[in-house]
């Protein structure tokens, strides 16, 4: 009843291939868009936006990375952290050695160069797949990690390993409080997701998804494998390298390697898994369920040490909450293996009918 | 130099044994279910932390062997049922995924039980060169490297005589080739894969001592699986001896570069150099040493 699209008409093909048919969804949209815009950054407390909504955004950016490689492409990846540590790095020695250069394009600059070293990474994947190629994924992953702390040159010859991030300003503005630089990085994701959706859904995605389903069939009729499994790559690490340029910049400010280890890698693979593989949206709500579940945990031990005055040594509490987030994340895939999109999608056709029963 | 070189190439090729046991682990399972368990390097951690917490809580050296081996052939059981089961027919990635999910609350629940400090593990082998070799050839071998060798090799003939000699054996061989037409000549599927999680459970107990007795019972052990992977590329999921050939060239490979080549880039090259190895090997022969070369068709 309140989700129906019965009585919308498309009357052009631009209507046809909007990426939002149907009006309820405009609107939802818009209202999101509208709270994230505008009423979060009048409300919300600065812990909210650095414990919770800026790296809600930043990783759900990552995982869209990811989703696009192996979501659409169907390459099984490792890595992700690796190609974020780059794009960090990346940045941080632009911002450094080019006086003058505008942070929006340094952060562009370091997403490049992921890019350049997701396709060398990437080049495996024309012989290998499925598991092979995820354990070769992980090379990526260790050599990358590495060669960060091992080359002086990247780190600027900074002894410690931790460097600090350089203030973000763009034209002028600088973006310092928390407030402004969740709206920075909530502009450059949206804008990027809208880029990652319209892929998705046009040429290179159709592509990206014969590849996935069975390669031979898609070269059979025409598609290059080479160039499309590379670019995927190279699409993949962009993003992931321009959410690894706003992790260091945006959230933890400091730029070290450590902070992109192979527990990184994992929590963005479990994202897309969680949000649903090969979903735009998946991203996003697997993104806020690996950000705030741990949180959650944290502080519900916390709560119930405190008000039954048990004593719980932390160490316990660290214990317990990696059984439930291990036990929660086996419960979801048993219980929706195609992740909280498809729930959200059964909801809506639940919604089309609600309140009557046919 | 030349004896050092020995030297280190032998090391290299004992710990090497150590890795295949690891990898054996995760072989079993992926020949007879196709799941990749990456929570093999966690139970090889929960099996050493269980056999040290019993061992400090007083319980002689066998009993407390026994009572883990118990322990560890429920886990898989466990596993098997509670997790595995519900998960049949979906995709590869999820079931790696719930490993994964798997592997955390393992590590949760085993520092949970038996607190996280490092311990000793004491198998009473000592870690001293063999006498007469240091002696005739100059070159340092470890006791208790080779003792490891020893058992492993002795573990990987028993399995191997075990798949190939026994009923149990061949029906785990025919549920890894084709489920669907085990299911049809009467194979118990379920009882088969509670099976092999019983065995892999058995695995990660021995492999799970003798690191543990090495590199002592801490959290690291955990982080032997990913020592594991490379093994299983450069040998194939599917093989056996695969695994074991696997894990000497690892161990070899990778204690000779980071002993000759290390010195000159900074060192700490260990962690990555078993898995370029294997990234070059695969662009080579992508299923690996001794995987079964699929044919793709349309």
């Amino acid at each position: 009843m309140l989700y129906r699209e019965a009585g919308q008409f498309k009357s052009s093909y631009a209507a046809d291939s909007a990426i939002l048919p149907i009006r309820q969804d405009r609107i939802g949209l818009a209202i999101i868009l509208a709270v994230a815009f505008v009423v979060i950054p009048l409300t919300a407390s600065p812990y909210l936006f650095s414990a919770i909504l800026i790296p809600t955004l930043i990783l759900a950016l990552a995982a869209l990375g990811l989703n696009i490689l192996t979501g659409y492409a169907g390459q099984l990846s490792l890595g992700a952290a690796a190609f974020m540590a780059v794009g960090a790095f990346a940045s941080y020695n632009f911002v450094l050695r080019i006086p003058g250069i505008p942070l929006l394009l340094a952060f562009a600059g370091g997403g490049v160069m992921a890019a350049a070293v997701g396709i060398v990474f990437g080049l495996p994947s024309l012989r290998i797949r499925g598991f092979y190629l995820a354990v070769a994924t992980l090379a990526a992953q260790f050599f990358i990690v590495w060669c960060l702390t091992k080359i002086g040159w990247i780190t600027n010859y900074n002894p410690s390993g931790v460097i600090t991030a350089q203030r973000m300003q763009i034209a002028g503005i600088t973006f310092d409080t928390p407030a402004e630089k969740y709206l920075l990085v909530l502009t450059i994701v949206t804008l990027m997701a809208l880029a990652a959706k319209n892929m998705a859904r046009g040429n290179i995605g159709r592509q990206w998804m014969a590849i996935r389903d069975m390669d031979v069939a898609a070269e059979v009729i025409g598609i290059r494998p080479m160039r499309v499994k590379l670019l995927a790559f190279a699409v993949s690490s962009f993003y992931c390298g321009v959410a690894g340029a706003l992790f260091a910049y945006a959230y933890l400010g400091t730029v070290e390697p450590e902070a992109y280890s192979l527990d990184l890698s994992f929590r963005i693979l479990f994202m897309i898994i969680i949000g649903g593989v090969g979903t735009v949206l998946g991203a996003f709500l697997g993104s806020a369920f690996i950000v705030v579940v741990p949180i959650f945990l944290s502080i519900s031990v916390e709560f119930l040490d405190n008000s039954l005055h048990l004593g719980v040594p932390s160490s316990v509490g660290s214990n317990l909450q990696l059984m439930v987030f291990g036990g929660l994340i086996i419960f979801f895939l048993i219980v929706e293996p195609f992740g909280l999109a498809r729930i959200w999608q059964i909801t809506k056709e639940k919604l089309r009918l609600w309140p009557f029963p046919h | 130099m030349i004896q050092f070189v020995f030297e280190v190439a032998i090391g290299g090729l004992l710990s090497g044994v150590m890795y295949s046991l690891v990898a054996l682990g995760f072989v079993l399972i992926y020949k007879a279910s196709g799941v990749f368990n990456f929570a093999q390097g966690s139970l090889v951690f929960f099996a050493a932390l269980t056999f040290v917490g019993l061992t400090e809580h007083g319980l002689s050296f066998g009993v407390a062997l026994v009572v883990t081996l118990v322990v560890m052939v429920i886990a898989g059981l466990l596993i098997e049922r509670l997790v595995l089961r519900p998960l049949v027919n979906q995709p590869q990635i999820s079931l790696f995924m719930a490993t994964i999910g798997l592997s955390f609350f393992i590590e949760g629940l085993a520092q949970l039980a038996w607190g996280a400090n490092v311990r000793g593990l004491d198998l009473g082998i000592q870690d001293e060169p063999i006498a007469w070799i240091a002696d005739g050839t100059g070159i340092n071998i470890s006791k208790f490297d080779l003792m490891a060798a020893a058992i492993a090799a002795v573990l990987v003939t028993a399995l191997g005589l075990f798949f190939s000699r026994t009923r149990i054996g061949r029906a785990l061989r025919a549920v890894a080739d084709d489920h669907q037409a085990a299911l049809a000549v009467g194979i118990p599927l379920q009882q088969i894969w509670g099976i092999v999680w019983a065995v892999a459970g058995f695995v990660a107990l021995v492999a799970g001592m003798l690191w543990g007795a090495r590199n002592g019972v801490q959290f690291a052990l955990t982080f032997v699986a990913l020592k594991a992977l490379p093994v299983l590329i450069l040998g194939g999921f599917e093989s056996i001896a695969g695994a074991i050939v696997g894990g000497l060239i690892v161990g070899c490979t990778e204690k000779l570069a980071e002993v000759f080549i290390g010195p000159h880039v900074g060192g700490g090259i260990e962690g990555w150099f078993p898995y370029v190895l294997a990234l070059v090997f695969l662009l080579v022969r992508p299923e690996g040493l001794f995987g079964e070369k699929i044919i793709r068709r349309i």
